[in-house]
């Protein structure tokens, strides 16, 4: 079956454009169309020139700044070329982005509505012009109302944004875009990034019956899954060229995987075969974790020495909240054992020196330093926690630190772990993120830890990265046998390298699974519909 | 406008300031006036700043911003000062007393200034200017009520209350600026304040080279990196606002025995500024500054206020180098501003 968009006239044309930065050719001719009622997905490495490209078409003072771009813009048979994002939205261009857009302290209605609102004179504007007409409360809220309906949101226009879960956020900048009556193109910028799996599961849905009404939709994701399941064009681009179109219904989810790294991609890690010793080396009772979000009620664990225990389960559920919660970065009760001794809760200086170390699922805020240096950054825990990296001096407090060693060691860790930097000096933000995640995992690695928690280690990185960073983690367990706790919502990643996974449902352990088991108890785990609460 | 990479990385501030130096010493050369008086001026009057300047950076290092505060550390050396004088202690031992009066005064006025900051989170600019306006006018009342007796230090007339400046001479008046003193192509260098500012300097870098230096510029760049690598940013945020506070302190006795006054009263009032004003132009940013930042700025700075008084006497007829210093300053202090709103 053809899709029904195939001979509608095209929303929005490209025509080889061409953007270079300082001699750097991100974008050598890249050219697409987007036609009415279609979803055209758009994926790409980072850095293969997808955030350029959108920020042309939006029109975005970066572009102006370094020099314009090449090539053409056709939205609805018109040249276009925007100055602003301004002209850009007035010309028909609606922006679903990953942050939110909206005013939290105003109404939903009046976020949709904003700068857009209908009004109606009363006698001061009569005298002193349109911009003092009263707003006309009734149609704004029936204009939402309708907006609201078409993304299937059923909460009450009339509320305030904040405090609204995340996911209704979403759906409410996708209700202002389509509210729009002039809108010719909408794009979607990873919109699922930060969404549960079922509210991405009904994101998607609402694109397809935007489609269905006639909406171009330009798709950015990194989740290929969800490229196959909505898109009924798919262009592929790397290094700033467009590698491949494949046809959605007979490609494959590896195929496009290849062509976007450009090489045959091992979506899967090697697994080390280990004689699991049942000896534990953390032993948890009863961890109550207060992590908004992500609040863990009851979960009772026992890592063993040497192993790699998967945490997985649906997000909201809690699995994030056992790392934090043990590592003292959130309020945390219950009864642990870490070696021989108990082990202090809501100390985060403490864990550090007993022996654990933790890869943060949030990168930025908590994982790094991002304006300082990676050699900085990879030294800073051991030299906090153990001291290392200073000149020796008998008194501890004036101990100067020895720039030497620190550089040698970031050097040698640059090395082990492939980051590819211009020098151990490089500010970390100007790292991609699979070289930053590289970072973390060096960090914690410096400070030797008998157990490593690591949450999302490929979250937001690319195909390739991804690979490298699971390769480096299960080598750290075989190599240096350090216990490893890994939490991820992608569970392929964790029946890859993990010698068990537990599922977390609600706060408690659903079960806990060898990585072999079918594809039904992982489901029905996350689903907590077994009873097995066992560890 | 671009420009080739050493130059851009020195800054275009920078750039206008050293050019527009540049023009008056050529416009000094052009008019025949003293340039060697000019130069050691210059140079006497970076030394006499320059730990005042120095003071600044824990705070920004510390993640504080501009430490509009200064006037606490400097009140602190102050009162050092005076006490010292009063008891009449002489020469380097009395230049020592002061000090060390200040620097004990210093550091639990610091923690509490500190303290102040965690609980104003965000507006510590603010907070600090306020809080500098508000102690050094409580201070004018206790210069006016403090039990000194000392006659040389106490009004003449009804003999109660210290006078607004109080001489040096005879006492440490420029002790530091003559020991290790010497000529260079004609010029006097005061060699032991440079050597003092250099040694601290040198101190200051140093500790922000130790795991306590390191643990403070770590919590400034992320609060939540620091709680996660166990480090509390509370703490660190008032082991800089003492280390600044002391620096102050120190920095305020320095200047005096280089000017040869004690200045009391108001004249505390608006020390943070021409300091902060120097710290900018030498390249710091409100989150970032290094020792490098604090020599060129004094040096560009200072230079500009000694050598503009007498080009521009010169040249026109009438003084606009106070006019100058301010534009200069504050101008500078508003550009700093601006671009920390960006990041």
């Amino acid at each position: 079956m053809t899709p029904p968009a195939a001979a509608n006239p095209p929303a929005l044309e490209l025509r080889s454009i061409v953007k270079e930065y300082e001699q750097n050719r991100v974008l050598k001719g890249v050219s697409l169309s987007v036609r009415e009622g279609e979803i055209h997905a758009l994926v790409g490495e980072n850095g293969a020139g997808k955030s350029t490209l959108m920020n042309i078409l939006f029109g975005m003072p970066v572009i102006w700044e370094t020099g314009g771009y090449g090539g053409e813009i056709l939205l609805g048979g018109a040249p276009a070329r925007f100055r602003s994002p301004a002209e850009a939205m007035e010309a028909g261009i609606g922006m679903v982005h990953q942050e939110f857009m909206l005013l939290p302290g105003f109404r939903v209605a009046e976020n949709i509505k904003l700068n857009r609102e209908p009004t109606l004179p009363n006698p001061v504007s009569r005298v002193l012009g349109r911009k003092l007409e009263s707003l006309d409360i009734p149609t704004m809220r029936a204009d939402s109302r309708r907006a609201l309906d078409s993304v299937g949101l059923t909460i009450d226009e009339w509320l305030p944004v904040a405090g609204l879960p995340v996911g209704h956020m979403q759906f409410i900048e996708i209700a202002r875009e389509v509210d729009k009556a002039n809108l010719k193109l909408l794009i979607f910028d990873e919109p699922t990034a930060v969404l549960t799996e079922t509210d991405a599961e009904k994101l998607l849905a609402i694109m397809r019956g935007l489609a269905k009404k006639g909406h171009a939709i330009l798709f950015i994701t990194h989740r290929l899954d969800e490229v196959l399941a909505v898109a009924d064009r798919i262009t592929v681009l790397r290094d700033g060229e467009i590698v491949g179109t494949p046809d959605p219904k007979s490609t494959t989810v590896v195929r496009i995987a290849e062509l976007m790294v450009g090489r045959p991609a091992a979506v899967t890690a090697k697994r080390r075969f280990f004689a699991p010793t049942t000896e534990p080396v953390l032993a948890v009772e009863h961890l109550r974790v207060d992590m908004p979000g992500e609040r863990v009620e009851d979960v009772s664990l026992a890592i063993r020495r040497g192993e790699i225990l998967g945490i997985g389960g649906l997000a909201g559920h809690g699995k994030l909240g056992i790392a934090n919660g043990l590592m003292g970065l959130y309020p945390a009760s219950g009864r642990v054992i870490f070696g021989e001794a108990l082990f202090p809760l809501n100390e985060p200086r403490l864990a550090l020196e007993r022996g654990l170390a933790f890869v943060s699922e949030d990168r930025r805020g908590v994982g790094l330093l991002p304006e300082e240096s990676i050699e900085l950054n990879i030294a800073l825990s051991a030299l906090e926690a153990h001291g290392r990296f200073l000149h020796p001096f008998p008194i501890p407090a004036l101990r100067v630190l020895d720039h030497g060693a620190m550089r040698a060691h970031a050097l040698e860790m640059i090395r082990a772990l492939d980051i590819r930097t211009t020098g151990p000096s490089q500010q970390v933000r100007r790292l991609s993120g699979g070289n930053q995640q590289k970072v973390c995992v060096a960090r914690a690695m410096t400070l030797r830890p008998k157990l490593l928690f690591v949450s999302e280690p490929t979250r937001g990185i690319d195909v390739g990265a991804k690979q490298r960073v699971l390769e480096i983690l299960t080598a750290l367990n075989r190599d240096h046998e350090v216990a490893l706790v890994v939490t991820s919502s992608e569970l392929m990643e964790l029946r890859a390298i993990a010698d068990r996974v537990a599922i977390v449902y609600r706060g408690r352990i659903a079960a806990v699974l060898p990585p072999d088991a079918p594809d039904a108890e992982f489901g029905l785990a996350m689903a907590g519909e077994t009873a097995q609460a066992a560890a | 406008m671009k420009l080739p990479g050493p130059l851009r990385e020195f800054g275009i501030p920078r750039l206008l300031i050293a050019v527009f130096l540049v023009v008056l010493f050529a416009v000094a050369v052009a008019t025949h006036m003293d340039l060697r008086g000019l130069i050691s001026d210059s140079i006497v009057r970076v030394g006499r700043n320059g730990i005042l300047v120095l003071a600044l950076l824990p705070a920004i290092q510390g993640g504080l911003g501009l430490n509009f505060g200064l006037p606490l550390g400097i009140v602190c050396g102050l009162v050092g000062a005076v006490i010292s004088l009063n008891a009449g202690v002489q020469g380097v031992a009395g230049l020592g007393l002061a000090t060390g009066i200040g620097v004990a005064l210093a550091i639990p006025v610091g923690a509490g200034y500190g303290w102040l900051l965690n609980r104003t989170r965000g507006q510590e600019m603010m907070v600090g200017t306020y809080l500098g306006f508000a102690i050094v006018s409580m201070m004018s009342v206790f210069w006016l009520l403090a039990p000194f007796k000392n006659p040389t230090l106490v009004w003449a007339i009804g003999g109660k209350g210290l006078r607004t400046t109080l001489s040096l001479g005879g006492i440490y008046d420029k002790v530091l600026d003559r020991w290790l003193s010497f000529d260079l192509a004609g010029m006097r260098i005061p060699g032991g304040t440079l050597a003092v500012f250099g040694a601290l300097c040198f101190l200051v870098w140093l500790f922000f080279r130790t795991r306590m230096g390191i643990t403070i510029a770590a919590a400034r760049s992320s609060t939540r990196f620091a709680r996660a690598a166990g480090i509390s940013d509370e703490r660190t945020r008032v082991q800089a606002t003492v280390l600044s506070t002391v620096l102050g302190a120190i920095g305020i006795v320095i200047f005096s025995q280089s000017y040869g006054f004690v200045q009391l009263y108001t004249a505390p009032l608006l020390m943070a500024f021409p300091a902060i004003a120097c710290i900018l132009i030498g390249g710091a940013s409100v989150t970032r500054a290094t020792i490098g930042h604090v020599l060129v700025g004094t040096f560009l700075f200072q230079s500009i206020l000694t050598v503009a008084l007498p080009v521009t006497s010169q040249v026109i007829q009438g003084d606009i180098s106070e006019t100058a210093r301010l534009i200069i300053q504050n101008g500078m202090i508003l550009y700093a501003l601006t671009r920390t709103a960006r990041s």
